[in-house]
């Protein structure tokens, strides 16, 4: 008998249809948490992680993330919207093949916001690059359309395709390992900043 | 073999009075617990509906293991569409040869470590360690535990036993990176692990991990953590081993609305953790292009079986429970000698080893029964009820039925009552030197009987009346 087929038979089946008996499955639990009000709260959802967020108009949204560059090169994936990246001049930008370790940050979009845990989802599909690019430089930038604002969590993981590699980001990377006190950067990015449109 | 006992270790009573004796363990711990638990309380009462998730969350649970067999068949064939190997270990040394041969097939002698609970339970890093492979843990309060040569003491933080000061001293001692001139302060602490750990991440080709959540009917698998160190074992290697017990499924990924919310305010009590990772098999041009994931019985059939004790396996590992608990707070983790240490252990050990050690006998007593951890527990596991139910199943001393049946016997009948109840006013000065039975006297004061019983008394005064 192989590991597989003990296994499963120790396991004795209920009996009945799974389907069934899952879609019984009581769900008293509110959808939302809040019903208006969804792009304030996400920016003091955000900001309570210590991610700097900035409400910015799309005209503005070139100079907001050329003041934000710190020296050095910044990654940007494909797809990314031209117009974003427009007031930065293009030899501080790299391609997503470019040496990820020498990247002082990059700069993305995302696939949806979960307003009431000020939490970024990525799908890392166009605009957001695979997952190397948002982790190993230091510093994220991440713009957010107001129409990508989910508020709350079982309304965004209903607008998500869970097959695609995902990635969950609430504030920047953090530690509570000393003590259960929380320290902000670790192994992710140390500086998360959030451009709301 | 099943979970490892650790070599030489006592039965609870015994481990426990040395740390109380530690009044800087129990500073440590009181700190720590004390921090967490009042955080938590504020995150889960934000939620007006944390009693309905908590229902969801149990009933989807109880759900899954009633269906078990189905929904991992399920995972195994859409892992396997996905791009994954899937592959199945009875217990912890068929888990560790499965990784031992994986890693051994990529040529490689080093691989990255994403903080997993599995793993401890099956001594994988020894195991690796043996066949000359050198497991790195990534997870900052893991690296201090295997810097210090040391046992995790806490489910989600397994360095909570120290404190700053003394991850300062370890860092300046084992880790040749940390700068001369480290400080106790835990930003600059973080900081050094960084720098030590950089260049494994960048140059790991095999990463092992644990999993929270598994979706059976996508074959996606879940990492919920904190410093990033998981995204870097998930994303840069070539090669990721995922070992995951067999019980930590949800259907589909509709019932990741509920988990996600109860277990971060119930462990690390935030709204949400810093990175949650999710992936499915494998995704070319993203991530690790092979993808092998390890499903581990090692003693949960065994507790599936049990109908009481089969909640246990509804645990998520938030270990909210040991942050409440009294008896974890003053006795530390290491006293359960199991990875899985305070209330949820202490039901949990016993019954994926079996009771046949003498810690494990002794798990079950290890309680006040106050009942803090099922009040606090986000798939509502009734942890009383099931240490009382495994402290029927310990087996018990010769002497002690011996005690319980005279006690019956005596108890049975108002003359053989009275007749003993003289017998033991008559042998009052001997009774403090009592030592029989053991497990009753091992915790409490043994009374000293009265010289007269009320029973002798009544009639004495009364009767003639």
């Amino acid at each position: 008998m192989t590991a597989r087929d003990d296994i499963l038979a120790r396991l004795r089946p209920a009996g009945g249809d799974p389907a069934a008996a899952y879609a019984a499955i009581p769900r008293p639990y509110l959808r939302r948490h809040h019903e208006n009000g969804l792009l304030d709260l996400a920016a003091e959802r955000i900001a309570d992680y210590r991610a700097a967020v900035h409400r910015v108009t799309e005209a503005d949204l070139p100079a907001a993330l050329a003041a934000a560059f710190r020296p050095g090169a910044y990654v940007v994936p494909d797809g990314l919207p031209a117009a974003w990246t427009a007031g930065i001049d293009a030899a501080r930008l790299a391609g997503p093949d470019a040496d990820l370790e020498w990247a002082a940050g990059t700069v993305t979009g995302c696939t949806a916001v979960i307003a009431e845990t000020g939490t970024i989802v990525l799908d890392h599909g166009p605009g957001q690059g695979r997952r190397a690019l948002t982790l190993v430089p230091d510093h994220h930038l991440v713009v957010v359309r107001a129409d990508q604002i989910a508020a709350d969590v079982p309304d965004a993981l209903a607008r998500i395709d869970v097959t695609r590699p995902l990635t969950f980001v609430s504030g920047p990377s953090a530690t509570s390992d000393i003590e259960l006190s929380r320290v902000e950067g670790v192994h992710g990015p140390r500086t998360l900043e959030v451009f709301l449109l | 073999m099943t979970m490892p006992t650790y070599v030489g270790m006592p039965a609870f009573p015994k481990a426990a009075r040395a740390a109380v004796a530690d009044t800087r363990l129990r500073g440590n711990l009181a700190h720590a617990t004390g921090t967490i638990r009042a955080r938590r309380a504020a995150a889960v009462a934000e939620l007006d509906d944390w009693a309905e998730l908590r229902a969801a969350g149990k009933a989807i649970k109880d759900h899954t293991l009633a269906h078990l067999a189905h929904y991992l068949e399920l995972l195994e064939e859409r892992v396997t569409a996905a791009g994954g190997t899937v592959h199945w270990a009875r217990d912890a040394a068929e888990a560790n040869a499965i990784v031992t041969r994986l890693v051994r097939a990529t040529g490689e002698t080093e691989v990255v470590k994403v903080k997993s609970m599995a793993t401890q339970e099956t001594g994988l890093n020894e195991a690796l360690a043996e066949a000359g492979i050198t497991a790195h843990e990534t997870d900052l309060a893991e690296l201090i535990v295997q810097l210090g040569d040391d046992r995790p003491s806490h489910i989600l933080v397994p360095a909570i036993h120290k404190n700053r000061a003394e991850i300062r001293a370890l860092f300046r001692a084992r880790m040749p990176s940390a700068p001369d001139d480290l400080t106790d302060d835990p930003a600059a602490l973080a900081e050094a692990a960084r720098r030590h750990l950089r260049a494994k991440f960048l140059s790991a080709k095999v990463a092992v991990s644990g999993a929270n959540f598994a979706i059976a009917d996508t074959g996606t698998v879940l990492v919920v953590e904190s410093e990033g160190n998981g995204r870097m074992c998930l994303t840069l290697p070539d090669t990721l081993i995922t070992v995951m017990g067999i019980e930590k499924l949800l259907p589909t990924a509709r019932d990741l609305e509920v988990f996600l919310q109860l277990l971060p305010r119930s462990s690390t009590a935030e709204r949400m953790n810093p990175y949650t990772s999710a992936w499915t098999g494998v995704t070319p041009g993203d991530g690790p292009q092979a993808f092998h994931l390890v499903l581990l019985d090692n003693g949960r059939t065994a507790t599936h079986a049990d109908p009481v004790g089969r909640q246990a396996l509804r645990c998520i590992r938030c270990s909210a429970c040991l942050n409440v608990c009294p008896v974890y707070a003053r006795a530390g983790g290491h006293a359960y000698g199991s990875p899985y240490p305070g209330p949820i252990g202490a039901i949990l050990s016993p019954q994926i080893r079996g009771i046949g050690s003498e810690v494990d006998a002794s798990l079950p007593f290890a309680s006040s029964l106050c009942g803090a951890c099922y009040e606090v527990c986000p798939v509502a596991i009734d942890i009383p009820e099931v240490l009382v139910h495994l402290r029927a199943r310990a087996p018990k001393r010769p002497a002690e039925r011996a005690a319980m049946g005279a006690a019956g016997w005596a108890l049975n009948s108002a003359a053989r009552l009275a007749a003993a109840q003289a017998l033991a006013g008559r042998g009052r000065r001997f009774a403090r030197h009592a030592r029989v039975p053991r497990a009753w006297t091992d915790t409490r004061d043994v009374p000293v009987p009265p010289a007269e019983s009320f029973r002798a008394w009544w009639r004495r005064t009364r009767d003639g009346s």
